[in-house]
């Protein structure tokens, strides 16, 4: 058989149709397609793929078996890696991970490995419906601060080894980012639920509704008898720019506005949790966040424009992000600034209830000039060159700083400058005994799968501490 | 699930809970603030810790019946359940080494305002309190405010209780006859804080005020409780909920308050109807 030299394309539903509504974006491969995205695989010896993957899961084994029509042995083999199999095939950057290292990316296109990973997860959650081998209990008792993609990977891998894991978390269902953050179009709630109901299989014990630095301190869980802690609090507070009119009504930061969707359902017809359904709406950055934004808002029946100092080029958000958002109809405002947001004012009617609202934004024009620190080309303002763009809602979506409520309350736990704590790069082990920390609570705000290698980095390490004091 | 173990009727528009949250009690101090939802579907709301009892593990609560999901949380019956309380949030006020201090309560404000006067007089402090409300009718908590407060004045803007008047009219009075306060605590409606701020301000006496912006996680996470204090961006739920009342700019965050007023308006007929078609 003459081999495919493109991946099997991602079933989607229809741009038109899909931006007014919040069903699931890409639809998933079915048996057929599956088995035959998973013959281009060519088992090379190197695996490359493995080494790509922050969690190195057996990439080539679980192809394997794909290729075999076993697709339960597909995922017995994914899962021993990974504790989110349905989220990962849905939200990593495989472009840049696994399918980036893959030989047959050297001539072609790369094996669909993160189209393949998400088939073979849906394949379980629907059809799988035998026991799970819970692992006889060790005695030993670990708290997880925060129940996103890191704190979730780790008290998955601890409660495998039979580890009694308790993960805390502050908001009042589990999930994190996965649940607040990423909207239900490119991943589905119920999706995030069953992985959560899996872990909780395994016996990990999940407390919502508690704020660690401040229902309860690190310190106090070492008094309740927790051998070890890993803190997995996540991304903080929202970057504002620090121009004029932020505070005005109609400007989010864009974890208010994805999380009143998101978490709060605002977005149904009858949700108790409002949102501004505006007309015109404009997000500021350029990340995948600035995508889930925009495309919130544009299924709540805005126009939509993404504003972004630097060119397409350097756009931070994953390519097929990008490319889902601009066949939905969201427009690209390249190297510009935002300068000032832009309020209503009536000055013959101090009561009009417009005022105060957003009614624009002006942006300056930018040029690429040289490259920063990190190498990207800084974008550099031209003078005179302002114009306002319409908007009744302005999101910014330019990153976040660490949420300071462990690192105030816990005595002996070093941060950087920017607030995020401050670990051991191999086992994730901070300054304080004991406590171990991954995901953006120590790298600022990053990918659910970098998340997730640092819940397992810090399972494995958190497992060598416990078992070297016994 | 958190119970209602205790609920009172202050007075028509507000009421007082108990709700039974240990880990909560645990930590509580005057100040803090919790964040509920009443059912699964609910919207999360904060309301400020207005007292705690650790030893039986309950926290109090109350609050003014204005929107959809006050007038829900006010459905509900001792006994029963609501589904979600988090907290102590936000940062305790700082009461340490205050000797001699005018606490300024308007409205359900002074449900959070109490336990403050509480503290201040427990650690040995003089208190005058200076309370307001509408009318007669809405009048709460004055006997717990004279049992705390050796000076105790009360306001009503129509005169039908108290002297008749704003709060900032006793304050200025009691400023102007000589009196020295280390600090005047101000807590409720915005537009009463921003006058009490007004009436201080000439004689420079420091002026905490506890803001009650919109909010959702409480947490420090989504942003939307932010105000300009000191003209940096500042977020209640971390930063706050106190904040020093010369730095506050008011204005905007009374506009950024009335941002859902259209939403909530709905909110409140869609329940007011369900409420009647249930009734008949």
């Amino acid at each position: 058989m003459a081999l495919q030299p493109k991946k099997h394309p991602m079933p989607v539903q229809n741009p038109e149709v899909r931006a007014r509504n919040f069903g699931e974006v890409a639809l998933g491969y079915d048996d057929k397609t599956a088995v035959s995205e998973a013959q281009r695989c060519l088992n090379c010896k190197n695996r490359p793929c493995v080494e790509g993957c922050p969690v190195n899961i057996s990439i080539p084994e679980f192809i394997a078996k794909v290729k075999q029509n076993d697709f339960e042995g597909a995922y017995q083999i994914i899962s021993k890696s990974s504790s989110l199999p349905a989220v990962c095939g849905r939200v990593c950057p495989q472009e840049t991970q696994c399918e980036s290292k893959c030989t047959l990316g050297i001539k072609f296109e790369p094996v669909g490995i993160g189209r393949l990973e998400r088939f073979v997860a849906d394949y379980h959650n629907v059809n799988f419906s035998g026991d799970i081998a819970v692992p006889e209990p060790n005695g030993h008792k670990v708290a997880v601060v925060g129940s996103g993609p890191s704190g979730l990977t780790c008290a998955g891998d601890l409660a495998k080894k039979g580890y009694k894991v308790t993960v805390f978390e502050a908001l009042h269902i589990a999930g994190g980012v996965l649940v607040y953050g990423i909207p239900e179009f490119r991943l589905p709630k119920t999706i995030v639920q069953k992985e959560v109901e899996t872990l909780k299989k395994y016996g990990v014990d999940i407390q919502t509704n508690v704020v660690i630095g401040k229902t309860l301190t690190v310190d106090e869980l070492f008094g309740e008898g927790y051998e070890a802690v890993f803190v997995g609090s996540g991304a903080g507070l929202p970057r504002f720019m620090g121009i004029p009119g932020e505070s005005l009504k109609g400007v989010y930061s864009a974890n208010e506005f994805l999380t009143r969707s998101n978490l709060m359902k605002a977005y149904r017809e009858g949700a108790h949790t409002p949102i501004m359904h505006a007309k015109k709406v404009a997000v500021i950055g350029g990340g995948n966040v600035a995508m889930d934004a925009a495309r919130t808002a544009l299924r709540l029946g805005a126009e939509v424009r993404i504003i972004y100092r630097r060119s397409m080029e350097e756009l931070p958000a994953r390519k097929e992000e990008v490319e889902h958002a601009e066949e939905e109809g969201i427009r690209f405002e390249l190297l510009r600034n935002p300068v000032e947001i832009l309020g209503y004012n009536n000055p013959d009617d101090r009561r009009d209830p417009q005022n105060g609202y957003v009614c624009g934004i002006t942006v300056i024009k930018c040029e690429l000039g040289e490259p920063d620190e990190k190498g990207r080309r800084r974008p550099v303002e031209v003078a005179g060159s302002e114009y306002i763009i319409d908007a009744d809602c302005v999101i910014m979506a330019i990153g976040t700083s660490p949420n300071p409520l462990i690192k105030n309350t816990t005595e002996g736990l070093e941060v950087n400058r920017h607030g995020g704590i401050i670990v051991e790069e191999n086992t994730g082990q901070t300054s304080k005994e004991g406590v171990y920390a991954g995901g953006d609570a120590v790298t600022g705000a990053a990918t659910v799968i970098l998340a997730m290698g640092a819940g397992k980095t810090a399972a494995k390490a958190i497992d060598e501490y416990l078992s070297a004091k016994e | 699930m958190y119970r209602i173990l205790n609920k009172r009727e202050l007075n028509p528009t507000v009421t007082m809970m108990d709700i039974y949250a240990p880990l909560v009690a645990k930590k509580a101090q005057a100040g803090q603030f919790i964040i509920l939802r009443v059912d699964d579907d609910g919207e999360r709301i904060p309301l400020t810790v207005a007292g705690y009892n650790r030893e039986k593990g309950t926290v109090k609560i109350i609050f003014q019946i204005v929107g959809g999901t006050t007038m829900r949380l006010n459905q509900k019956n001792e006994g029963e359940f609501i589904a979600d309380f988090v907290g102590p949030l936000g940062c305790a006020t700082k009461t340490e080494g205050l000797k001699k201090v005018c606490i300024v309560g308007g409205g359900v404000g002074c449900a959070i305002a109490l336990p403050v006067a509480q503290k201040l007089y427990e650690q040995g402090a003089e208190v005058h309190s200076v309370i307001g409300f509408r009318n007669k009718d809405l009048l709460i908590l004055e006997n717990e405010f004279k049992a705390c407060s050796s000076k105790l004045t009360v306001m009503t803007d129509d005169g039908s209780y108290g002297k008749q008047g704003v709060v900032t009219l006793p304050l200025k009075e009691t400023i102007e006859s000589g009196e020295r306060y280390d600090e005047v605590i101000a807590i409720g409606p915005l537009i009463m804080m921003k006058f009490v701020v007004a009436t201080t301000r000439p004689y420079n006496i420091p002026t905490t005020v506890s803001m009650n912006p919109i909010m959702i996680d409480g947490t420090g996470m989504c942003g939307g409780c932010r105000l300009t204090v000191g003209g940096k961006t500042k977020f209640a739920c971390v930063d706050g909920p106190d904040f020093n009342g010369f730095e506050v700019d008011f204005d905007e965050a009374m506009a950024r308050s009335s941002m859902y007023a259209d939403f909530e308006k709905r909110e409140r007929d869609a329940f007011c109807n369900l409420f009647k078609k249930e009734a008949n």
